[in-house]
């Protein structure tokens, strides 16, 4: 029956008919009666305490109802919740780094577009015209942008008890790093630049905030990938408890990693709005969303190998360096870098520092792939260098020192666990599709004919680490009609688990997949959950979920036992419907064990209902990789890089929903892509953002990429009901390093061996020497 | 606060508001009549998650004034679909898994209308160039390219219903039989 081969099929989203008529409900599509207007007045200088703030003119202009500064608000919460804008494990450290800062801040300013106050008015203009009016009286201070200058003794501090603006230190060694590169062949190194992103989610951030008069409490809607975390975090600013808060995140129009923390504009909203019992609703514009909403990447990286006569890598050393900008929203993240700094490799020995520094610009935390795009850049640059240096095939380098198969369970130099991993396999089917050897040999070809458009072909082998816990939970409920409700503690925005999940249940419990409605981003009916992020929704999500199908479909067999005067365990679910073992003939429907479910006729020892709630624990993360190549073409005349063709294995185990799959990996390369060769943040010295709209900031556009080619291997994990592995961000982490490569490849000839992304045309042009 | 009056066809009905002059028509679309299927993503033109069709033309709304757009005729996502059945391109979308997020997409399918009115048989160089005014961070832009392409295969000369006779005219004045 269609239902029993639901799972691995092609089908429709359950998400779009909404979404492609102008249907769906983002944050700023909200109008609650009597809603008021936030604009946030923002600091102009990246270094500065707040002498005053005059906010009479502001008070007096039309429409105004309130203008708020920090020191009205100080009453009313506790300090913003840090480090909660990362990925991975939550960290627990209770040290004051920077974590007495306030939703408008109080008495100084470390970045520019920091929220000091807030004017609330009837409409957005009104609240934008009064916002103009609001008078700072600003000290400017001593600014320092660049993090390496900020861990220079007599840099300017950011705070008064960080010296040397060090937020941490990491590191971690294992093996006899020093014998290795004693004894070592060939020495390579390199410094390695992986710069400032923005996120730019196509829907910036947007809070509607109101007070409850059912509880007393607060209704916070706000476009966000972790409903709950974001309640914990709220709660604990305003000092409420939690059965009075509800979060909901409505559509939310992409995150990429930028809407997992709780930002100040949440808490702002919800104090204001229980202080003024109206409605709020802040709409963030883009230019706010450059200054104020968190970035991504900013790390260097010094590293080095030990490298052998043959090409094995025998030891690493790195030391990072991480940018954190003005506050601690996420610094734990370079950590993930260290963690994952061997990549496909087996290198025994390793010497790793990641440290952290504070810098007088925006925020710095997760965006897709959150320290691991970082190790597998450096690690996929590394091996090309290696190549380059010993005059090898860059292919057969990574062969050299690839994981075997047959080592897995494999505990990494780094102290990772990997599962699963079939390395090699991946490398010959991304070889075997790009049909590497005849790029080779036009590549020959071209370098001899002396051509003007120069041929580059990378490759990278990524690997990454992914399914974080703590947990994930589901709920599923059969409705007495027998129509199935699936409430979720993930958070979806955009990656189509509304269709994953139901896929999932059709098979699994022997209902229609049209029957299947699945909930998700509301506090006040889904179960404790952790959210969207770190490719976490099928492989952690999506276990949770199976955990519950499994206990109503254990339900649901024992009452059809009761119902077909047979024994629990003979009963077995075949093409969607219930049978005694042998005896298809007397098949139940769900929707008619659902109505026995729900009636009096039921035997003692089955209570009534037919629903479930599971809690999954990942018992390890999961691994997955692949292998990416990419050909492309640099203008001798222009340097300018165009892709030609680029070929992704990904390797994500079982995938239940192809079609998306594939869609999370079109979106990642095109990440990942563009980080290679457009996208970086800018500031000047004094900390003024340069990259400040989409006229300065460079987001890929249609006629930037040709159509990519995919394919896969399947290699399951055991860490899971699935066997899945996570995809949402595996594509960008593959994909940066194969750019790079790939048009570093193409400028051999003119001897250049490394140069940092993103490639733009000028700097290609003068590595030509031209 | 001074106002302008302003008469408009929105998807087929006829409006009539009083407007300050720098209203935007975005605004005038999301906030005065209520369809919030337009979207605002940048602010500064470059991201076409706005984009509406004015007398027969895909616009940026977020860049238009609602005064500027008085006396005309505009179509958004809200008016895309007929008799509820969904317009080729809306199907194509649906098909060809040409969203994620979604917040792109009333931009994306305006601009693709545009695109196969005047040319509806576009090459796959056509459709990208045509969409170099709207931005996607979620689809790297491949299953929309199969969704315009699979429109452009699949009817997309049939026209909403909310649209004017004029527009009609005007398609037919562009070779496009109906």
């Amino acid at each position: 029956m269609a239902y029993a081969s639901l799972i691995g099929a092609k089908v429709k989203r359950k998400e779009d008919p909404r979404l492609i008529t102008g249907n769906a409900t983002y944050v700023s599509d909200l109008r609650l009666p009597g809603m008021q207007y936030v604009s946030i007045v923002r600091s102009p200088y990246a270094h500065a305490r707040i002498q005053g703030i005059d906010t009479a003119a502001a008070s007096g202009m039309p429409g105004v109802l309130a203008v708020v500064t920090g020191e009205d608000l100080l009453p009313l919460y506790g300090p913003m919740p840090m480090e909660s804008g990362g990925e991975g494990e939550a960290v627990h450290d209770e040290r004051d780094l920077g974590h007495t800062h306030y939703a408008l801040s109080v008495g100084r300013v470390r970045h520019v577009g920091e929220a000091v106050a807030a004017v609330i008015a009837g409409t957005q203009a009104q609240a934008d015209d009064a916002a103009a009016e609001v008078t700072v009286d600003w000290e400017q201070l001593p600014t320092v942008v660049d993090p390496e200058k900020a861990r220079e003794p007599g840099a300017p501090l950011l705070f008064d008890d960080v010296p040397n603006n060090v937020e941490r230190v990491w590191t971690h060694t294992e093996g006899d790093v020093e014998a290795a590169f004693a004894s070592a062949d060939h020495i390579v190194g390199q410094r390695l630049l992986n710069q400032r992103l923005c996120g730019i989610p196509m829907e910036g951030r947007a809070v509607v905030a109101a007070n409850d008069p059912a509880t007393g409490g607060l209704n916070l809607w706000t476009s966000t990938q972790a409903p709950h975390l974001l309640r914990t975090d709220l709660c604990g600013a305003l000092r409420l408890p939690e059965n009075l808060v509800r979060v909901v995140a409505p559509e939310v129009g992409g995150g990429f990693g930028v809407k997992i923390g709780i930002y100040p504009e949440d808490i702002a909203l919800g104090a204001m709005a229980l202080k003024y019992g109206v409605p709020l609703c802040w709409v963030e514009g883009r230019s706010e969303h450059m200054l104020a909403t968190t970035h991504g990447r900013a790390q260097i990286a010094d590293a080095e190998v030990a490298v052998q006569a043959d090409g094995t890598v025998t030891a690493l050393r790195m030391r990072i360096l991480a940018d954190l900008g003005a506050y601690p929203v996420a610094p734990g993240l370079s950590e993930l870098t260290g963690r994952m700094a061997t990549g496909s490799y087996n290198i025994p020995a390793v010497d790793l520092e990641a440290v952290t520094v504070f810098t007088n610009t925006t925020p710095v935390a997760a965006y897709r792939g959150a320290g691991r795009p970082e190790a597998a850049y450096y690690i996929e640059r590394l091996m090309d260098l290696v190549a380059d240096e010993l005059g090898m095939d860059p292919v057969e380098v990574r062969r050299k020192n690839f994981i075997p198969p047959d080592a897995f369970p494999h505990t990494t130099a780094t102290g990772e666990l990997y599962d699963t991993g079939e390395y090699e396999k991946a490398l010959s089917k991304a070889l075997e599709i790009s049909r590497y050897p005849a790029l080779r040999e036009e590549q020959r070809t071209r370098r001899l004919e002396n051509s003007d458009r120069l041929l580059g072909i990378g490759v990278a082998c990524w690997v990454e680490m992914c399914g974080f816990g703590p947990f994930e939970s589901s709920v599923v409920r059969v409705e007495p009609g027998g129509t199935v409700t699936v409430l979720t503690g993930i958070s979806p925005h955009g990656q189509g688990q509304e269709t994953t999940f139901a896929q999932i249940v059709a098979d699994q419990l022997g209902v229609e997949f049209d029957q299947v409605v699945v909930r998700h981003g509301d506090t006040r009916e889904t179960p404790m959950g952790q959210g969207t992020m770190g490719s976490r929704g099928l492989a952690v999500g999506g276990a949770a979920l199976v955990g519950a199908v499994s206990k109503v479909r254990d339900k649901a067999a024992r009452i059809a036992a009761h119902m077909m005067e047979a024994a629990p365990e003979d009963i077995v679910l075949a093409g969607g419907s219930y049978q005694v073992k042998g005896a298809p003939h007397s098949a139940l429907r769900l929707a008619e064990i659902a109505d026995r479910a729900y009636s009096d006729d039921l035997p003692d020892d089955i209570d009534p209902g037919l629903e479930a709630t599971s809690f999954f624990k990942p018992p390890e993360l999961v691994y997955p990789f692949g292998t990416h190549v990419a050909v492309v073409e640099v203008e001798r005349e222009t340097g300018y890089v165009h892709l030609r063709d680029y070929f992704s294995v990904d390797d994500c185990g079982p995938r239940i929903s192809p079609i998306l799959v594939e869609g999370q990996v079109h979106g990642g390369l095109a990440q990942g892509i563009s980080q290679a060769l457009y996208e970086e943040v800018v500031y000047d010295e004094q900390g003024q953002l340069h990259s400040g709209s989409l006229m300065d900031y460079a987001i890929p556009r249609a006629t930037h990429f040709p159509m990519f080619t995919t394919d896969q291997t399947v290699t399951t994990t055991p860490h899971n009901p699935l066997g899945a592995k996570g995809i949402g961000e595996a594509a960008t982490i593959g994909s940066t390093p194969t750019i790079a490569n790939a048009a570093i490849d193409a400028l051999e000839p003119f001897g250049v061996r490394h140069l940092d992304i993103p490639m733009r045309p000028e700097k290609v042009w003068r590595a030509m020497g031209a | 606060m001074v106002t302008y009056p302003i008469t408009m066809t929105v998807n087929g009905t006829d409006r009539t508001d009083a407007v300050e002059g720098r209203l935007l028509l975005v605004d005038y679309l999301r906030n005065v009549l209520g369809l919030t299927g337009t979207h605002v993503g940048c602010n500064t033109s470059q991201c076409g998650a706005c984009t509406v069709l004015l007398n027969d033309q895909a616009v940026k709304s977020c860049t238009v004034f609602a005064v500027q757009a008085s006396g005309g005729i505009v179509l958004t996502i809200e008016g895309m679909a007929t008799d509820g059945k969904l317009h080729p391109l809306q199907q194509g979308f649906w098909e060809e898994h040409g969203l994620q997020c979604g917040f792109c997409t009333p931009g994306m399918i305006l601009s693709s209308y545009d695109l196969l009115k005047h040319n509806p048989d576009p090459s796959e160089v056509e459709i990208r160039h045509a969409l170099e005014g709207n931005l996607c961070r979620c689809t790297g832009y491949q299953n929309i390219v199969k969704a315009v392409q699979y429109a452009a295969r699949n009817g997309v000369l049939s026209v909403p219903a909310e649209e004017s006779a004029q527009t009609v005219g005007a398609q037919e004045e562009n070779g496009v039989a109906g």
